[in-house]
């Protein structure tokens, strides 16, 4: 598999791929505590938004309630760690369990009773409310008041997912990474090309005897398992969870910023997209700031009119654009 | 090969195909004739498994498929080439003939039957590396031959091959039908030009409001005084 994709992916992309990866690996020496946590939210996005692109960049599936993976992935590693003392790295494979259950229960619906297109997206949105409105009258979770999980100032032990800053990068850019090659390797796949055929056309590729149902199916289960991993990092980096902001809908378009404006169905879209969005999300506050601009909404507006700025000049995203001003050619045969 | 009994296919209440009865042999074309409306698609997409009859029989080599999702009928040899050519517009040329191998009766042949495709459709090898979308209509209609038949199909059902093309392409595209047909393909071809497909039918059937009204040797039909009526405007 790994030497299949070496072997189609174009030389100068792998060397691309291999500098920024040594860069990232070596960043931590030259940046202070607060970029080091810019570049964690960098990576987790990132993760994200790989995640969401094999449903909707692969499969032409759109999701509009991603959060809900995150939360449910967040919430159960984080309970059964604070209540049962279960750890995070045997909790995670509950969270990605549940999440695929609950990823299929909703494929299952909308490919069953054909709920195809946008209704298919307002469906991923009306689960992920049920949840955020479920978790907050969940006592037992913490409910609205939020579920905390135990900080201690001798930071506690790794394989608790107990750690510093430094911990946190390298546990995001490995998620990050790994999340990429996967996709890397599924766009490749015989998988992926059922995928690539039913975005394009369901039917013509049903008339190809491609199984719509199982390879739809497919690409919400891996996309919501994969989504779950975030929201188990998510819940023991930030050390709190409350149901209002992990659920929401805004999380939920947040996370998928990255892929459309890096570009929908690329494989470094959602990487390249979280590279831009989320510094120049914090450039906007601390420029607001800097100005005096300091009413409430003034970062959404500049942040608005950049996403409209790159979307008008890169419809199809930023990294079909780069990679064509880079050089890079299509796959190789 | 093929043999269809009884079929009965509803559109909720409205009857699309009403006790059609047929029969295919190997190697033979056989062409479906008939207006719009008749059920022509609609035999096709039933025998493919994309819509399921309410009764009858569609058995093929002796076992029954009716009922059966697509994807399996594809895989027993069934092939389609459907009606308004359906390739995937923003993928290449070899991508879209990569599709037509994913079945797993075609999936280890996969490279030579790339090279099959490109001997027997030389323009699909020069564009291989272009977008499908951007080919003439005759291209893409020869592209969606040679995806269905990367499935290594043993029965090919064209839906209205030359419809849209320019007449010099209406005659490749029949032509390529025949050529495949001597090859060995058993075709089943739904086309509106009449005179060509009875010319190259062994046999030949008159779909009228969901029933076979007229069958028989292609060239027969084609000395029918209704048939010559109703659809060669003699």
């Amino acid at each position: 598999m790994i030497a299949r994709l070496l072997r189609t992916t174009p030389t100068r992309a792998l060397v691309l791929l291999g500098l920024l990866l040594a860069l990232l690996l070596l960043a931590p020496m030259a940046l202070d505590r607060y970029l080091v946590s810019v570049f964690i939210l960098v990576f987790w996005f990132a993760y994200v938004g790989q995640a969401w692109n094999v449903m909707m960049g692969f499969a032409g599936l759109l999701s509009l309630g991603h959060a809900l993976y995150v939360g449910l992935g967040a919430y159960v590693a984080a309970a059964l760690f604070v209540k049962l003392g279960v750890g995070p790295w045997a909790g995670l494979w509950l969270s990605a369990l549940l999440s695929v259950a609950v990823g299929a229960a909703i494929g299952w619906l909308g490919f069953r009773f054909r709920i195809e297109g946008v209704y298919f997206s307002l469906l991923t949105i009306a689960f992920a409310e049920v949840a955020r409105i479920g978790f907050d009258h969940l006592g037992w979770a913490g409910g609205a008041a939020g579920l905390f999980l135990p900080v201690s100032s001798e930071g506690g032990a790794w394989w608790n997912l107990r750690g510093g800053p430094l911990f946190f990068y390298y546990l995001a850019l490995t998620m990050a990474a790994g999340a990429f090659l996967l996709c890397a390797a599924l766009r490749h796949s015989r998988l992926g090309y059922r995928w690539l055929a039913v975005r394009e056309d369901a039917e013509a590729a049903r008339a190809l005897g491609i199984d719509v149902f199982r390879a739809r199916m497919a690409a919400v289960v891996i996309s919501a398992g994969l989504t779950s991993l975030g929201g188990v990092f998510y819940a023991f980096y930030y050390n709190n969870l409350f149901p209002g902001p992990v659920f929401d809908i805004s999380r939920s378009i947040e996370m998928i910023l990255a892929p459309i404006i890096g570009g929908v169905g690329t494989l470094f879209g959602p990487v390249l997209g979280a590279f831009i969005l989320t510094p120049l999300g914090e450039a906007l506050i601390a420029i607001t700031n800097a100005v005096g601009l300091n009413a409430p909404g003034t970062k959404a507006v500049f942040y608005g009119v950049c996403l409209m700025v790159i979307v008008i000049l890169a419809p199809n995203g930023l990294w079909p654009a780069l990679k064509r001003r880079l050089g890079i050619p299509e796959e190789k045969a | 090969m093929l043999a269809v009994e009884k079929l009965d296919l509803f559109y909720g209440d409205a009857q699309a195909l009403d006790g059609v009865s047929l029969d295919v042999p190997e190697g033979a074309i056989v062409a479906i004739v008939g207006a719009n409306g008749a059920g022509k698609t609609s035999l096709i997409r039933a025998i493919a498994g994309m819509l399921r009859p309410a009764r009858g029989a569609i058995l093929w080599k002796g076992r029954d498929i009716a009922g059966q999702p697509s994807h399996v009928v594809c895989n027993l040899g069934v092939g389609q080439v459907a009606e308004g050519r359906q390739v995937f517009p923003t993928l290449s040329v070899r991508e879209n003939l990569l599709m037509g191998s994913l079945l797993p009766r075609a999936k280890a042949r996969r490279a030579q039957n790339l090279e099959r495709m490109y001997a027997l459709f030389p323009r699909l090898k020069e564009r291989h590396d272009q977008a499908a979308g951007t080919l003439s209509g005759g291209e893409q209609q020869m592209l969606a031959i040679a995806r269905c038949l990367m499935g290594e199909p043993e029965l090919v059902m064209f839906d209205e091959p030359s419809l849209g093309l320019s007449p010099a392409m209406v005659q490749q595209v029949l032509a390529t039908v025949a050529d495949l047909n001597k090859s060995g393909l058993t075709c089943v071809l739904v086309e509106q030009n009449v005179a060509v497909s009875l010319r190259l039918a062994s046999q030949a059937y008159v779909l009228e409001n969901g029933r076979v009204t007229l069958s028989g040797p292609g060239v027969e039909l084609l000395e029918d005084d209704r048939v010559r009526q109703a659809y060669l405007g003699l």
